[in-house]
């Protein structure tokens, strides 16, 4: 017996509201029950001291400075490469194998588990290269890991600028070097924006590509060549070795307050671009 | 005029340079980990090393067939819990949600894919773990457990690029089948969701990719036993768990047959993404 089509409307829609609104209780239930535990843990003395005691007492400032410094390297490397690779794909050739073989390289490494990136720069850069557990390995192989993201929201925001723009700035007698550095540069900066902060927040919260990198050191780093220890690996260490819960909760929190900034931040560029462009 | 020409060639050619880095970077992954791993499985034999159902390395015994059931099966778990949900969603954000909710439920969803891995591991470990625990009996740490944290895991991967391949429809064919007097449900089911098809498989495979390379939230609730598992309440480990348990202390020969553990699971990853994206293309 086939289900009357207005009863079988209801029954989906019911269905299809609830599984919605499961996501949301559910991704809500676990960023506050982190934090509610977290943030009466986050101390100034937490933020300002490095660790000790392998973690029990003091705070995480060599953490927060590990997690700041290993992003910092890997954007300023992956960013030109990034853009790069999105203006070569969208202004300097036409659709043929070759962008194809890029395009289909960028989406096979976004594809690449994190801890294959992880074995690799423990091969590459630690052993191979000799730069041993540092924070220049673990940025360099966290690059690699955000490059195709760089790459995809770059290309995206390049090609919604509108064609206009171009043919006025070459019927004016502009170059392609200055079309890209004068009109499509400043453009689809917001854009480009995005993809670098969505960027900034997998290094942030990446742990297994990260703890075989850079090490898991608790010193403070002095230069990008020492170890360090990000606060995901930090996070994982504590809770995994059941050092100290209640210092996990605060790192964890802080972390979560980190990435919230981080996508608000992406969201108002996204919007603010989308606002622009019609 | 000729000094001019040669700087509109220098960002040309040095913007191909650039355009290499995607490439170089797959090609050098790909080449380092197969130079560390072949060796051992050829030694070993690529047979012994598949199938074989012991792994212990301080007597040389490398067999990673529990890691590959225990894969496959979290990985099943993870998509039967997961993806009805995701495609619920995904339907929801495409036709159901108000463009205000909508708004709402977007970055709430990237948000999702934006919290740490290892902060899900940890929240499984403290709610699911026990409850599979007091509820369902084992251990706790199971493969159920790992199913669950994974299927949420997957979540954004699944919601986002299936909800784009149903907005991408053209309007034409919503708008025929509500004049022939469909229901908007019976419109979803048979012109939506058939003409979207291949889109939505793409989200599925990818989503599975995820599940078959996340790593550190596994760890945390997988129990990670070295044993063929009997039953989902049964701790197993994966072969990403296997890599990021051992990776920390292994050496010589032992680190090798992580990184063959590696060619395996690259392999299996560069399936899923060829698929997903030759799923994605035919559309």
């Amino acid at each position: 017996m086939r289900l009357n089509p207005r009863i079988s409307q209801k029954i989906a829609k019911t269905v299809i509201w609830f599984a919605a609104i499961v996501v949301l209780v559910l991704l809500f239930s676990i960023i506050i029950y982190i934090l509610s535990k977290g943030i009466p843990n986050i101390t100034w003395q937490f933020l300002t001291e490095i660790p000790s005691d392998m973690g029990r007492s003091g705070g995480i400032l060599s953490c927060i400075v590990g997690t700041l410094s290993v992003t910092l390297v890997a954007t300023v490397v992956a960013t030109p490469l990034g853009v790069g690779t999105a203006f070569y794909l969208t202004e300097y050739t036409h659709e043929s194998i070759v962008t194809k073989i890029i395009r289909f390289s960028a989406e096979s490494l976004a594809g690449i588990p994190s801890i294959v990136y992880g074995l690799f720069g423990f091969i590459f850069f630690v052993i191979y290269l000799k730069l041993g557990w540092s924070i220049l390995s673990g940025g360099l192989t966290l690059a690699m890991m955000i490059l195709p993201t760089i790459i995809r929201t770059s290309e995206e925001a390049i090609h919604t600028v509108h064609p206009m723009y171009r043919e006025v700035s070459f019927s004016l007698g502009g170059t392609k070097w200055q079309t890209m550095i004068k009109i499509l540069i400043p453009s689809a900066l917001p854009g480009i924006a995005t993809g670098i902060i969505l960027g900034i927040g997998r290094c942030v919260a990446e742990t297994a590509a990260v703890i075989l990198t850079a090490g898991s050191a608790l010193q403070m780093p002095v230069s990008i060549f020492s170890p360090a220890r990000t606060m995901a690996v930090h996070f994982y260490i504590l809770a995994r070795e059941s050092i100290s819960l209640e210092k996990a909760f605060a790192t964890a929190a802080l972390l979560i307050i980190l990435i919230l900034i981080i996508n608000i931040g992406a969201n108002i560029l996204v919007n603010r671009f989308v606002a622009k462009s019609h | 005029m000729k000094l001019k020409k040669f700087g509109e060639r220098i960002p040309q050619s040095l913007f191909f340079l650039i355009a290499l880095s995607a490439l170089s970077a797959l090609a050098l992954i790909t080449i380092f980990i197969f130079i560390e791993g072949v060796p051992l499985i050829a030694k070993v034999g690529f047979f012994n090393f598949i199938f074989g159902m012991k792994w212990a390395p301080s007597l040389g015994q490398y067999g990673i067939f529990p890691m590959i059931v225990g894969t496959v099966l979290v990985t099943v778990g993870a998509v039967i819990i997961g993806v009805p949900i995701a495609l619920c969603c995904s339907i929801f954000l495409a036709e159901f949600a108000p463009r205000q909710l909508s708004m709402l439920v977007r970055p709430a969803i990237q948000l999702l894919a934006g919290i740490p891995s290892v902060v899900y591991g940890f929240w499984g470990l403290i709610f699911i773990v026990p409850a599979i625990r007091n509820y369902l009996g084992g251990p706790g740490l199971s493969i159920l457990a790992g199913s669950i944290i994974l299927a949420i895991m997957i979540l954004p991967t699944v919601i986002s690029i299936s909800e784009v391949s149903i907005l991408a429809l053209p309007p034409l064919l919503k708008e025929g089948a509500f004049a022939l007097g469909a229901t908007h449900w019976q419109t979803i089911r048979s012109v939506l969701l058939p003409a979207a098809k291949s889109g939505i498989l793409a989200s599925i495979i990818l989503g599975i990719g995820r599940a078959v390379g996340e790593t550190m939230a596994v760890i945390m609730v997988l129990g990670n036993a070295v044993a063929l598992p009997s039953s989902i309440l049964d701790p197993a480990r994966t072969l990403t768990t296997n890599i990021g348990i051992e990776m920390g202390y292994a050496s010589g020969e032992h680190q090798q047959a992580l990184f063959a553990t590696g060619i395996v699971l690259l392999v299996i990853i560069m399936i899923l993404n060829a698929s997903a994206q030759y799923a994605i293309r035919r559309k």
